[in-house]
């Protein structure tokens, strides 16, 4: 179909193109102009450069070194940027990367199309036609979560194409996805680059096979391009059959060297001892059955493959093989035994090798072969000779002394086995060993596989969702959506079909499957054949709405989509209102200064009518003071107040009572027990003003009467009359939990979208930078409003202390507050790349003013130096100024104003500084 | 035995991982020097530059006298403020004590009266208001005794009162912060490392492939325990001996072993306890706002922040199960006032009963949480 690729004029022109992440080269000096209006394929394995290069040509990451013009303009250029993104839709790598998991599918695509400004009346009309044309219309309220891998992609195809791009690029759409599912998704391609002749499609993938198809090839190996052209002059070039010999064929001599054409020597049929059984293998989580009755028997040294797409069941029905998950119902045995929970024997003979890489990335290679000859605990001779056995056969020489985590994936993956096969297991369990490996790299590690397998007769269990693995193997098993649909040879299995290769005959089984179960699941992923006509362009835009209303619209879209995001997280909302209750709880009840019910012994060396006279009057204030046994000697007491038995010894010296009487001021010793110094010194006071009030007294016979030339006190407690805690801290709890728990959140919200991948949708649409921030900080500005009133419900009813000014003033006195206080969890939201590292700095960073500088322990009248300073500026002195004036001054509203003029004045700096902070593209 | 050498390697393995996180390490060394004296010197309990107003309707030489009398650092330089600005200046916080001296105040007391000072207090401060007070009366009965010039002090009390403070004879505040300090850090950070240690194997998928080898649950667990134990209980030591004893001077009473011995004992639970939060929070992220109410709950409810006698009745029934409450019970018994075993034995068997209790709890959801990674 494609006449001479040079007629066009190019859609993408990338010039010395060079970035790096860290010391690592992604990109490296890449010059490349890809034709318009085309399919084109960039094919490479993991960690070459293509995601880079994709996130660059969209606009999301930021340029380092060179030029890339796209739709003829600079992409360096904001403007320009702002100006082409409309036309530019983006669909990152990992499945549903940029998908909100708590939405529906409806709301995905509905809040893109908000981001990009359609109307409400054009918005439910293209995504009916968007979701009907790729078969989602029925799954339209499924949270995004809830789908299947090849879903997810075409949810995130639907939010791609909802405004019309005149460039489609997608990188590696179909990775993990199931192969019904991927042939799906490409028809639904084809069918839309029908309906718009003049888009142009860019595409990544690591299926190379699928390439094979398309327009025109971009081929990438270690940043570089390794050569451009039609998929069928690049394997005539290369004298090659098909795209992944090609490509091998392509890369320069020295990665090639050594390797060559895997053969499988076939497997001698005499031993035929079955080592893993599996008999009706049931996972159930919840309603989710995610595994199906599964029977398997496996012989001794027998290759044996698990084929399916991610979220098949593969990985769990691994899990219950190995013992790692006990199955809901059905058994497991490996060498006739049961591989339940604790039995270590069992698991002696049993190599593990998981999905991720399962190693400590932050041992040396040497060290994690160490430690896990020492947990297998193989004699320490033994253990060296075959570490240095193995180090040779896999190649990991030169590396021993590196981190793990410093190794590329193939490496990796090596490192991985070595350490699976270190202890000689019997059977050898691999969960998608060779996802993100090159070529070159899965071959060399097959024959270290085939080698186990046939020389050393270990049996491999291995899933994979790459059909030449498949092929490699003795048998396989292939599974979807929990079931097995057929299990033999692989050939066997393409012939039994009668078609061509094993992805059509694993199509061909899914098809079966899918009719079978026609009530349940019937129009489940349905190949649409009428997509074309189905997806019109939308209608021009009539009427344009003016910028601002635009900008608006895309500020409460981000403000939807956070509220309904945090109603569907527990956790994040049990936080935001349970976890201030329970704090105000525990601040309330916890934090008081009241201190009572001294415990105190008395040590009567007199035992006189004036020492009992004395004694008696502790006794007379039961709210104070509290009588424990009296003590009979020195040391008990010291021994009593070691122990913290009692915190005061009151000592009464012999003739005490004559002394007194004869008028000789006899000594009382009060030993009080300060190791808690505040308390301390408080009981000190109170010991101190018994006695003086018993000695103004006239009704215990120790009266003296008033002191010449002194003055009486008359002590008036404003605020707060009876003196107890609870009025002095309760009023100021909301200041201290509505700064904590708002900026948190607010500070996670942001951050959280950098690290699982959505923030690309405002790198990638018009969204402004003080709309995403607003639109973000509306629903925790409204949470932390309710968090207010619960609070101040808890504070009349629970604790007795009611608002004595005007309700209504502090209500929006702490709307400024909260306002100002979410900001500050925006601010740091700008410089933390993690959300564990949001929650902590913000915890720190917000407690320590808020604590110690903002008049809770100590008023801030009383601070000096940089204290005074800080708490002068930290917006909880001013909002706890007004709220415990509030609740106990009464505050009136003239006094509350430089509170609020202050805090009004802090939102915009926070909104300023947030803004210049936060990054358009990625960096 | 095979079992003990399983638990040695990993938990050997567990401190090199924690060496190869520098900024961890360097967060942990923070936490454990600095941030410990900054705490322990920074607030204090004490009145210091409180802020203080006179009402004078005497304007006598006396009166003059008694203004005279407040000075920094305790106080401010006191102001001069009309009787009907009172009001509104405690409203807008502006003093802390508003001293009101009646007119005929010093003619009242030569003719042998006992005239009427009013203290206006700002009651919502409530540590520095109580002590405040106390200083405000002893310091304005002094000058007033010095000024009348009356040299007989000994009639003046019929009962001489002497009150020793013992366990930390000058009131000193750091002495008890200090020490509350590490209380703190280390139910903090032992939480931290060792939750994190657990959720950072499970999302590396390393986990899995313990509980695939012949170990147990137990032994993974138990190696966690130890090494992040370890870790912390030197991190206590280098704190206690470098920052508490050295640089603040602060003495310590009983016995170093039998208080490390404690300090063993609760790591036992704070470690399980971090375990527990490890394996029911599903992230990092989710691990990280559960442990802030967790800590924030041990922390306040310790006895450490305010006595536990404060708490209402109710409250202190259910701290008690709270070990960091017989943490800081033991620490101060042990540190300041030098008890021994006799005297702190029913809290190390408290802490001991909780650790343990917890730690089986944990170890059975550790296995089950498996179910869930995926």
């Amino acid at each position: 179909m494609p006449p001479a690729v040079s007629d066009y004029k190019p859609v993408v022109s990338v010039k010395d193109v060079t970035h790096r992440y860290g010391k690592v080269l992604a990109l490296d000096g890449i010059s490349l102009d890809i034709p318009r209006g085309l399919m084109v394929g960039i094919i490479g394995p993991d960690g070459v450069g293509k995601s880079t290069l994709m996130a660059l040509i969209a606009g999301s990451k930021k340029m380092q070194q060179g030029k890339v013009t796209v739709l003829d303009g600079d992409m360096a250029d904001a403007a320009h940027r702002r100006s082409a993104c409309p036309r530019i839709a983006y669909m990152p790598q990992g499945l549903g990367k940029n998908l909100y998991l708590e939405l529906s599918v409806y709301d995905n695509v509905d809040f893109m199309a908000q981001l990009f400004g359609l109307s409400p009346a054009e918005r439910p009309v293209r995504i009916k036609e968007l979701l009907d044309a790729t078969g989602l219309g029925p799954f339209a309220d499924r949270p995004a979560g809830k789908l299947s891998g090849g879903m997810k992609q075409k949810v995130g195809l639907c939010g791609a194409l909802v405004h019309e791009p005149d460039l489609l690029i997608l990188d590696e759409p179909t990775t993990g996805v199931d192969p019904l599912s991927r042939r799906q998704f490409w028809i639904l391609i084809d069918d839309i680059r029908a309906g718009r002749p003049g888009m142009s499609v860019l595409i990544s993938t690591a299926y190379m096979d699928e390439a094979q198809k398309w327009d025109w090839i971009v081929a990438m190996d270690a940043g570089r391009v390794l050569a451009t052209g039609m998929p069928a002059e690049l394997m005539k070039q290369t004298n090659t059959k098909d795209l992944e010999a090609c490509f091998i064929g392509l890369l320069p001599e020295e990665k090639r060297s050594g390797h060559t054409e895997l053969t499988i020597p076939p497997r001698r049929a005499e031993r035929s001892e079955i080592v893993i059984d599996a008999k009706g293998l049931t996972r159930r989580f919840g309603s989710f059955t995610a595994v199906d009755h599964v029977s398997l028997s496996i012989e001794c040294g027998e290759i044996f493959g698990f084929l399916g797409s991610n979220g098949c069941g593969k990985s769990t029905t691994m899990k219950m093989l190995t013992g790692l998950l006990p199955p809901t119902e059905g058994t497991a045995t490996l060498f006739g035994s049961s591989v339940e929970a604790g039995s270590i024997e069992v698991r002696k003979k049993l190599g593990y090798m998981t999905q991720a890489f399962s190693l400590y990335g932050e041992l040396t290679v040497r060290q994690n072969l160490a430690l896990d000859a020492l947990l297998y605990h193989i004699p320490a001779q033994k253990a060296e000779a075959r570490i240095k056995e193995l180090v040779e056969k896999f190649g990991l020489g030169p590396h021993l002394d590196s981190l793990a985590e410093s190794l590329p994936m193939g490496l990796r993956q090596r490192l991985s086995l070595a350490v699976a096969v270190l202890h000689e297991p019997k059977i050898l369990i691999l969960d998608e060993p060779t996802s993100g490996v090159d070529p070159i790299a899965r071959d060399s590690f097959w024959e270290l596989l085939i080698d186990l397998s046939r020389k050393q007769g270990v049996t491999i269990f291995i899933t994979t969702h790459f059909m030449n693995e498949g092929m490699r193997c003795d048998r396989i098993s292939l599974m979807n959506s929990g079931k097995v649909l057929a299990c033999d040879a692989p050939q066997k299995l393409i012939e039994t079909r009668g078609v061509a290769n094993l992805e059509d005959a694993f199509i061909g089984y899914m098809e079966d499957a899918i009719a079978d179960d026609a009530s349940g699941g019937k129009s489940k992923d349905k190949v649409s054949g009428s997509a074309p006509a189905a997806v019109q362009p939308a209608a021009p835009e009539t009427s344009a709405p003016s910028g601002f209303r635009l900008r608006l619209g895309r500020m409460f879209a981000y403000a939807r989509n956070e509220t309904m995001q945090i109603l569907r997280d527990p956790v994040r909302l049990v936080f935001s209102f349970i976890g201030s209750a329970l704090l105000m709880l525990v601040f309330g009840f916890g934090i008081t200064t009241d201190i009572e019910h001294i415990r105190y012994a008395s040590f009567d060396l007199d035992q006189s009518p004036e020492s009992r006279a004395y004694l008696e009057q502790f006794a007379g204030s039961p709210r104070y003071f509290t009588r424990t046994t009296p003590v009979r000697s020195a040391e008990e007491g010291l021994h009593r107040l070691q122990a913290d038995d009692v915190s005061v010894v009151l000592e009464i010296p012999p003739n005490f009572g004559r002394d007194f009487r004869r008028g000789n001021a006899p000594d009382v010793l009060a030993q009080v027990d300060a190791a808690m110094t505040f308390r301390g010194e408080t009981v000190a006071q109170y010991v101190q003003a018994v006695n003086n009030t018993m000695l103004q007294n006239p009704a215990n016979g120790l009266q003296v009467g008033p002191l010449k030339d002194t003055a009486t006190f008359e002590e008036r407690y404003m605020y707060n009359p009876t003196f107890e805690s609870v009025y002095s801290i309760v009023p100021s709890i909301p200041a201290l939990l509505l700064v904590l728990i708002p900026a948190i959140l607010m500070a996670v919200s942001i951050v959280r979208e950098k690290e699982l991948g959505s923030m690309i949708n405002f790198y990638v649409t018009p969204t402004g930078r003080l709309e995403y921030l607003l639109g973000k900080q509306i629903p925790y500005v409204a949470i932390a409003m309710l968090n207010f009133f619960i609070l101040a419900a808890m504070a009349r009813f629970v604790f007795g202390v009611p608002v004595k000014g005007s309700f209504l003033l502090l209500t929006f006195t702490t709307l400024l507050y909260v306002t100002a206080t979410t900001g500050i969890g925006m601010l740091i939201s700008t410089f933390t790349t993690s959300q564990v590292a949001a929650v902590f700095v913000t915890a720190i960073l917000a407690m320590t003013p808020t604590i110690q500088f903002s008049g809770l322990l100590q008023p801030v009248s009383t601070l000096m130096g940089k204290a005074k300073i800080i708490g002068m500026i930290w917006p909880t002195t001013y909002y706890m100024h007004s709220s415990v004036g509030a609740y106990t001054k009464g505050l009136s509203p003239g006094l509350m104003m430089p509170d609020i003029v202050f805090l009004a004045c802090c939102i915009p700096i926070f909104w300023a500084v947030s803004m210049l902070g936060l990054r358009k593209q990625e960096k | 035995m095979t079992s003990l050498l399983n638990i040695f390697w990993l938990g050997l393995k567990e401190i090199r991982s924690l060496i190869s996180d520098k900024v961890m390490l360097l967060f942990v060394i923070y936490a454990f020097t600095f941030a410990i004296y900054v705490q322990a010197t920074g607030t204090s309990n004490e009145v210091n530059n409180a802020s203080i107003a006179f009402v004078d309707e005497n304007n006598s030489a006396l009166s003059k006298e008694l203004i005279n009398a407040f000075y920094p650092p305790r106080f401010q330089a006191p102001k001069k403020i009309d009787a009907s600005e009172v009001e509104d200046a405690m409203d807008k916080g502006l003093f802390m004590f508003v001293v009101a001296i009646p007119p005929r105040f010093e003619d009242d007391l030569r003719a042998g009266r006992n005239p009427e000072i009013q203290i206006n207090i700002d009651a919502t401060a409530m540590q520095q208001a109580s002590i405040g007070t106390t200083y405000i009366k002893s310091i304005i009965n002094k000058r007033i005794s010095n000024y009348l010039k009356r040299t007989d002090e000994q009639q003046s009390a019929p009962v001489q009162l002497i009150i020793r403070k013992l366990f930390n004879p000058n009131g000193t505040a750091s002495w008890f912060l200090s020490v509350v300090a590490i209380i703190n850090q280390i139910s903090l950070l032992t939480i931290v490392l060792t939750g994190a240690a657990v959720i950072r194997e499970r999302e590396h998928g390393t986990l899995e492939h313990l509980l695939v080898m012949p170990l147990t649950a137990f032994e993974i667990a138990m190696a966690k325990v130890w090494a992040n134990g370890l870790v912390i209980l030197i991190a206590t030591a280098v704190s206690l001996f470098g920052v508490v004893e050295m640089a603040l001077k602060v003495p310590f009473a009983g016995s170093h072993l039998l208080w490390f011995f404690g300090v063993g004992l609760y790591l036992f639970f704070a470690t399980a306890l971090g375990i527990f939060l490890g394996t029911i929070s599903r992230s990092m992220a989710q691990f990280a706002l559960l442990n802030i109410l967790v800590v924030l709950v041990l922390m306040l409810l310790s006895g450490g922040s305010t006595p536990v006698e404060s708490q209402p009745e109710w409250l202190q029934h259910i701290t008690f199960f709270l070990p960091s409450r017989h943490f800081v019970s033991f620490s101060q018994v042990i540190i300041y006032r030098g008890g021994g075993l006799s005297a702190v034995w029913h809290q190390f068997l408290m802490v001991s009963a909780i650790g343990l209790g917890f730690f089986i709890y944990s170890l059975r959801l550790f296995r089950k949480s498996i179910a869930v990674t995926k």
